[in-house]
Formats: C-alpha cells, structure tokens, sequence
C-alpha cells in the first residue's frame, strides 16, 4: 500500500478532537482582527493574535491586509472589496476541508482548484431598492480536483468539506453580531 | 401494555418495517399481507398476542414512579405498590419525550405548536400553513399528511437519511436484513456515538409500499427549506445549506445501494431480485427560501418533528452521562443487575426494530444471569 500524503496530521486532529471532548473549556477560541481607517473607503486590518487552548496564542507574523472599493465604485481600488474577503475565506476553508477529508481516507490528491463566485445585487448597499438585500443573493463554488479516486468519493469529499466547515456554516446560517463603540 | 402505541402516536401512523419482518420470538407473521405494514392498533393486537402466549406476569395499568439501588438490587416504586428485585431491564425506550430545540421560545405565540406526540391528524391543527421542521421519517409523514390535507406546507430539514422504499423490487429493509447491514455489532462501528444518533429514515408504510422521499414531498407541492436556524424578531430563518444536506443523503443512499448490489452479486442472489435501479438526485429550488414571517397569519403551527429522547426522570440510579443518555455497553448498564433493551444501535443495527429484540434481550440476559 502506498502511504497517501496530502500534508495534513490528521493523527495531530484526531488526537485534539479526543482532547477536546473531555475539556470543552480549552475548545473556547477567540480570533481576532484589528482594522484602521486609511482614507476614502480604503482600510486595513491586521491580523497577529487569537485566543485558544486556555492561553493567549499568536501566528508565526503579523498578516496586514488591504480593503478598498474598485474604481467602478469611484474608489481608489487599493485592495480587494470587504465582501470579496467572503469568497477568500469560503476557498480556502473548503479546500482545506477537502485535503483534511482526503487525507482521512486515504485519498491522494494531485490538484484541487476551485472557483467562487459571489451574486451580489449593489442595488441593495446604493439602498436604490428597499427589497434588494445587501449580501450576495447566492454563492456558487466549483471544484476541479484531480484525485486517486472515483468521481462519487470526489463528491464525498467535497460535501464532507461543506459539513465541516467554518465559514460555510456562517455564511450559509444567521449568526448574532454585536457592533458597539468603545 | 403497549401504552405509547394505543396512546402516543398519531392516527395515520403504521410501522416501517414490513409485516413478515415483524417479528417476536416464537411469533411470526401469519396474517394474509406479508408485504404491508402494521398500524398502531394492529401493532397493539400483536403485542397483546405476544403477551398471552408468553405468559409473562405483565402488571397492566402500572406506572413505575422511580427505581433507586437497594440491598442487593433495586426498589421500584408504582402506582400499584412498591418492588424489590435483584435484576432490573429497562425497557422503557428511546421515544417517550419530545426534543424541541431551545429557539421555539421565539415562535409569536400566535402559531400554534405541537410535537408528534400531540399531534393526531391535519383536522387538529388551526388553518393555514404549517412549517414542518425535522426530515426524518416522522417529518416526511406528516408533511406529506398535512399537504394531502390541502394545506400549505413548508419543510426545514437538515441532514437526512434518504431510501426508496423498494429497491429492485424488494422492500429496502429487506435489503437491510438479508444483506447484513442490520447485523453489524455495536463493536463494529466507526463511530458509535454518531451511529446511535442517526435520524430515522425517510420511509413511510402504505399499502401501496410507495417511496416518501424529498422528491415525492416535492411532487405534492411542499415548499423544502434548510435547517431552521434561527428564530429572530418573529421570523424563521433557514440554512443555506439545503444543496449540501442533500447531496450528503443522495451519496450515502447511493453507497447503502452499491454494498446491497455488491452483496447479491457476491452472494449468487441476482436472481431473487429486480434488475439494479438508480434513483434521481434529489432536486432542489434554484433559490431556497431563507426566512418565513411567522408573525403575518400565513403560518398558523408549526410541527416540531425534531426527534425524541428517552425519559429517565424516574431513574435514581446514577448511570446517565452529561447529556442525559444511558451509559451502557452493549445494553449492559455499569450499575450492577441493570441492563437495557430497545435503544437505537443497542447491540445491533436492528436494535430498534421489533425483529432486533430477540438476538439483544438473549445477549443481555445471559449477562444478567451470570
């Protein structure tokens, strides 16, 4: 049998999820992002610190990334758009997903590629049509994965990716947010 | 004797399991329709039947009110007088109380609630549209009920066990039995926690042994929704995640199907059943509804068809975890002289199943005899 390496320590996973059954309290995270006004509707935020397994944690280096509207929007276009950040979060999660789920069942993985493309009527942030929402209508992802497997575990991996994914669970359910002034 | 069935129940209801399948030791089947299901009152008589014969010494009308450890085994206290004994069996199965989530608290208290175990039939109900939540059997029944009844209904599910009710001609539960998927071990499974905690299937018993899936729900004018994720300032709100529950119950019943086909090959049975069947995916809106307005008439009740738990309050034995479930092993409970019987996935997969008791009250006898 050959040994199946997508880089993903499953047994790391496995382990913390017979951990964590025992000690929710250490399940607890927190991430965290700061952001800061640059000018126009340019911003960026910055990530560096997150909160987990009891103690304040930190990644290896601070992440600075760059918000800014597109110049059909009469903006500066100094980086992607807020809700665009959505879409990065989606892929990156479900593929994720899918090189931890392959990993898992012993499936090898030559390439993964997606696409993600998000509908969004702007008629709803312009408030040109009190009906129109402001958030995508809908999202659509499309995988192109190249994999020791038949096209039905193909499938399988993909939804299990779905299942068990951070940002597609709060995208596609309500989550309560709080905004307050310091 | 037989109390849930005669009075727990709604009218409707028959069992999943075919006749000829339905079985207690020493008591088969013999009636003129082998292929159909039983309904609650039928199911009554067959329990009756089964007491006569065995002659076991039954206190009818009997509540037990708590069991506590005494010396040597347990005080059981009833409605007709106190018990001592040295062994003790709970029987008292998996679906005495209804679960409703937490966020029902938020329904306007103009919709009318009620769960399975209330419900009795469409006419019970106040008008207008009814939000069915929960995609088990239970769910798809009376959803399918309450649209046949012309009433308007919505169904939010999340994830789903999806089966036809026959497969290349033969019951699915036949598969089920015949191939052995019904035989594996509770020592045998993955995940064991996750196995007992299935849904039921998506089945229905009818004479005309039909398939009850989400694609016929659909055909009778059901509007499916995601799970119901929410209930804010009055209105319901949906998971986006219909397409993804679906496709996960399409792909497990097209798996569940292929080790059914494997095994009649295998087993030189090809010739005992209808040629190998593919069922459609099932269909989903091109855009899911995300919320309903509970608070503008067009929803008059909603059924919560979201599952049911065992009730243990008269238990004063400390053998629950933190989530109120049973700790056993196999039906063997870490209590001493106390087992259980009944509950999903006990020893087996047909654990449940009236046919399942046989195999699983031998194993935990012994152990209590021992």
């Amino acid at each position: 049998m050959t040994t199946v390496d997508n880089g993903v320590n499953v047994q790391a996973l496995l382990d913390a999820r017979e951990a964590l059954k025992g000690a929710p309290e250490a399940a607890q995270f927190t991430w965290k992002a700061t952001a800061k006004w640059e000018n126009g509707v340019h911003s960026t935020a910055t990530i560096k610190n997150f909160f987990g397994l009891g103690a304040e944690q930190s990644h290896k280096q601070e992440t600075v990334f760059t918000a800014d509207h597109p110049e059909v929007f009469a903006a500066e276009d100094h980086g992607i758009t807020p809700i665009e950040y959505l879409l990065v979060g989606l892929a990156s999660c479900l593929t994720a997903g899918v090189a931890s789920v392959a990993q898992n069942r012993g499936i090898q993985l030559r390439s993964v590629e997606s696409t993600v493309e998000g509908n969004h009527d702007i008629r709803g942030i312009l408030g040109a049509d009190s009906d129109v929402r402001n958030g995508f209508n809908d999202v659509k992802v499309t995988f192109n994965i190249d994999a020791d497997a038949s096209k039905e575990e193909i499938e399988a991996l993909v939804a299990q990716s779905q299942k068990r994914s951070a940002v597609y669970d709060a995208l596609t359910n309500p989550t309560s947010v709080t905004v307050e002034v310091a | 004797m037989a109390n849930s069935w005669r009075r727990e129940r709604w009218d409707s209801l028959r069992l999943l399991t075919p006749n000829w399948l339905s079985r207690l030791p020493g008591q088969d089947y013999d009636g003129p329709d082998p292929d159909g299901y039983m309904t609650t009152g039928e199911v009554v008589d067959f329990i009756e039947r089964f007491a006569l014969a065995s002659r076991a010494p039954v206190r009818t009308g009997t509540e037990v009110t708590s069991v506590r450890p005494a010396d040597g085994g347990y005080h059981v206290a009833t409605s007709q007088g106190d018990l001592l004994c040295r062994g003790l069996v709970l029987a008292s199965g998996a679906c005495n109380l209804p679960v409703v989530p937490e966020l029902s608290a938020g329904v306007p208290a103009a919709v009318t609630q009620v769960t399975p175990l209330d419900y009795r039939g469409p006419g019970e109900l106040p008008d207008g549209g009814v939000l069915v939540v929960g995609g088990s059997a239970t769910g798809v029944q009376l959803a399918a009920e309450l649209r046949r009844s012309g009433r308007p209904v919505t169904l939010a599910l999340g994830e789903h066990v999806r089966l036809p009710r026959l497969y290349r001609k033969r019951d699915v539960l036949w598969w089920m039995d015949a191939s052995g998927v019904w035989d594996q071990r509770y020592d045998e499974i993955d995940d064991l926690n996750r196995a007992r905690r299935l849904p039921s299937p998506q089945l229905v018993g009818t004479p005309e042994r039909s398939t009850l899936d989400l694609n016929a729900l659909t055909e009778l004018g059901v509007e499916l929704v995601g799970r119901l994720a929410m209930v804010r300032d009055g209105v319901a709100l949906f998971s986006g995640g219909l397409r993804n529950v679906c496709s996960l119950a399409d792909l497990k019943m097209r798996r569940l199907l292929a080790t059914f086909d494997e095994w009649a090959r295998a087993g030189g049975r090809e010739d005992e059943v209808g040629p190998p069947e593919e069922f459609p995916p099932t269909v989903v809106p091109a855009a899911p509804r995300l919320s309903l307005d509970l608070r503008r008439g067009e929803i008059g009740s909603i059924v919560w068809a979201t599952g049911y738990r065992p009730d243990y309050r008269w238990l004063d034995v400390p053998v629950l975890d933190e989530k109120g479930r049973l700790r056993h092993e196999g039906g063997v409970v870490d209590a001493p002289g106390l087992v259980a019987l009944g509950l999903p996935m006990l020893r087996r997969r047909r654990s449940t199943f009236i046919n399942g008791i046989e195999d699983d009250a031998r194993a935990v006898i012994d152990h209590l005899v021992r």
